[in-house]
């Protein structure tokens, strides 16, 4: 199998305006990094270094001061079916049933038939282990079923690659490991290729093809560490020595960075 | 581990059980409540019976029963009854009808809002008793007067609240929706619509508060009919009685509308579970 390019993020500088300086501050300083098909790349780095800042600007929604982000070949310029993004806890909409929330992409696209998007959005409830549960409203959810729905939401357009900005940061431990697995399963069977940022770096060795270190603030590719691990993974494998070697290397890597992060600015 | 488990699980369920209770507890406020009108009501009673209090000011149960059972026998309600509930229906209708539109656009235009916020944030300051001469002046004291007014009372509140809850839908949500390529009538209709029902009910209901209190203001003012009327001109020749079924019929409406818009409101506690308290 030869590696296809999924994603290509060259050179991609971003600064916003910051309130509180009164200038434009530097968050993206020429982000190189490349996903391949299939691939699972984890980011992981100090938090307010950038990450959801650029996995927002591979989703489309911020614009880019320099550089280029291609899918498929194809220049971002705008959020688009091919990316789809696991947003953090709460993100469903309350107001919509499992159901809807899951086929919210497809309704806005009115590229289906109704009778094609339920059946879609069974067919990915199921996928997601919530059969049941399509008429159930967010607030009746756990927190990790909740954030099954929201990966289902983003699998439901069919897209080539999903974004997943810290999906499970606010799940409790167990329930924390149980999805990464879960994670895991669902990924291999959509057979899709992921973006996934974490700060918690047994996540991303455990998930992780490819671990991309982001610097300080202005971010950059620090250094990108290939999981040698079995691809068939189970939870047993975090008591595996190369797991805890990989975990503390990308641990000190990450300490490098953290404390030369300047504490006092913006909050993200 | 495992015993703890167990034990753990027995003792939820305990908690769970319902508890033996008797009439009283399962009723208590309600009971409570019962007793307290009754207690009133009684007192009210008693205190004119026995010619501790004047009847002529503050009536009694019995009387104001007796009116009203009068009023509605030989039928000289309902001419009041229907002109009011028209003014009511017509201004608060017409409120509904602008106010909503009216606060969806300036929530969601920024512009918009700037340019008409100094006047809507003026006249909803202003209480608008006080434009009643004025109404007067443009409307004469006819219908239309007193759909004015009502609506002038009720459609402020619509607006502001219905534009506050469009603008305050959440950031988060936004992103969401443009993530999967919303336009902007697409945001509109999920995410700021439906985030901003909360706010519109609680319009709703302020409105209604406000229209009641149209209805008899406006009718002190050259009406020739109405319930506001009826209680002005029985006031004004000492039929308490009359006054007090005038002032039961209004908080009876008041509190049935009210009602009517709870169970409306109760529809979105579906997704509101935080309301529920
Ligand atoms: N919309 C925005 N406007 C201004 N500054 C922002 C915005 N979004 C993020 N930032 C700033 O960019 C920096 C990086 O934020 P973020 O990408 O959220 O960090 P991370 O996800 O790595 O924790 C932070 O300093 C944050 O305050
Ligand atoms: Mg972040």
């Amino acid at each position: 199998m030869s590696a296809q390019v999924k994603l290509e993020s060259d050179g991609v500088r971003l600064a916003f305006y910051n309130e509180r300086m009164k200038r434009r501050l530097l968050v993206l300083d020429g982000i190189d990094l490349t996903v391949f098909t299939g691939e699972l790349v984890a980011i992981v780095g100090p938090s307010g270094c950038g990450k959801s800042t650029f996995l927002s600007a591979v989703d489309g929604l911020v614009k880019t001061d320099a550089g280029s982000i291609k899918v498929d070949g194809h220049a971002v310029t705008a959020p688009g079916p091919d990316r789809a993004v696991v947003f953090q806890q709460d993100s469903l909409f309350p107001w919509y049933t499992v159901m809807r929330n899951v086929t919210y992409g497809l309704e806005l696209q009115r590229r289906l038939s109704k009778a094609e998007i339920a059946e879609r959005g069974a067919t990915l409830i199921e996928l997601v282990g919530l059969t049941g549960f399509a008429e159930h409203y967010p607030h009746e959810l756990s927190g990790g079923m909740r954030q099954r729905v929201n990966i289902a939401r983003a699998l439901a357009p069919d897209p080539e690659l999903l974004l997943l900005d810290e999906p499970f940061a606010a799940l409790d431990a167990q329930t924390r490991e149980f999805m990464q697995s879960e994670l895991l399963n669902i990924l291999a069977r959509a057979k899709k290729t992921a973006l996934f940022i974490t700060h918690q770096i047994d996540e991303a060795v455990f998930l992780a093809d490819r671990v991309a270190v982001f610097s300080a603030r202005p971010a950059r590719v620090k250094e990108i560490v290939t999981v040698d691990l079995p691809s068939q993974r189970g939870l047993d494998v975090k008591l595996n020595q190369r797991f805890r070697e990989l975990h503390d290397y990308l641990w000190r890597s990450i300490q490098e960075e953290a404390v030369r992060t300047p504490i006092a600015i913006g909050a993200s | 581990m495992a015993v703890i488990q167990i034990d753990k699980i027995a003792v939820t369920e305990a908690d769970n059980a319902p508890p033996h209770q008797s009439l009283w507890q399962r009723n208590e406020n309600f009971l409570l409540g019962l007793f307290s009108v009754t207690g009133f009501l009684l007192f009210w009673e008693f205190s004119v019976l026995s010619g501790w209090a004047n009847p002529l000011f503050i009536s009694s149960p019995s009387r104001i029963f007796n009116a009203a059972y009068e009023m509605f026998a030989d039928g000289s309600i309902y001419p009041d009854l229907l002109v009011s509930a028209q003014e009511f229906a017509l201004g608060y209708g017409l409120a509904v009808i602008v106010g909503i539109p009216m606060g969806i656009l300036m929530g969601w235009y920024t512009r918009l809002n700037a340019l008409l916020d100094p006047f809507v944030n003026a006249l909803y300051a202003t209480p608008r008793i006080a434009l009643m001469p004025l109404i007067i002046i443009w409307f004469g004291v006819d219908l239309s007067a007193k759909i004015a007014i009502i609506f002038l009372a009720t459609v402020f509140p619509i607006i502001v609240n219905t534009m506050t809850g469009v603008r305050t839908m959440e950031r988060d949500f936004v992103k969401v929706a443009r993530s999967f390529g919303a336009s902007d009538g697409q945001l509109f209709l999920t995410v700021a619509l439906p985030s901003s029902v909360p706010n519109l009910l609680t319009g709703l209901r302020l409105g209604l508060g406000h229209a009641l209190v149209g209805i008899v203001v406006g009718e002190m003012y050259g009406a020739s009919a109405g319930i506001g009327f009826m209680m002005q001109t029985a006031g004004a020749t000492f039929q308490t009685d009359k006054v007090m079924v005038g002032i039961i019929i209004i908080a009876a409406a008041g509190m049935a509308l009210t009602g009517v818009l709870r169970m409306i409101e109760s529809r979105f506690d579906v997704w509101r579970p935080d309301h529920h308290v």
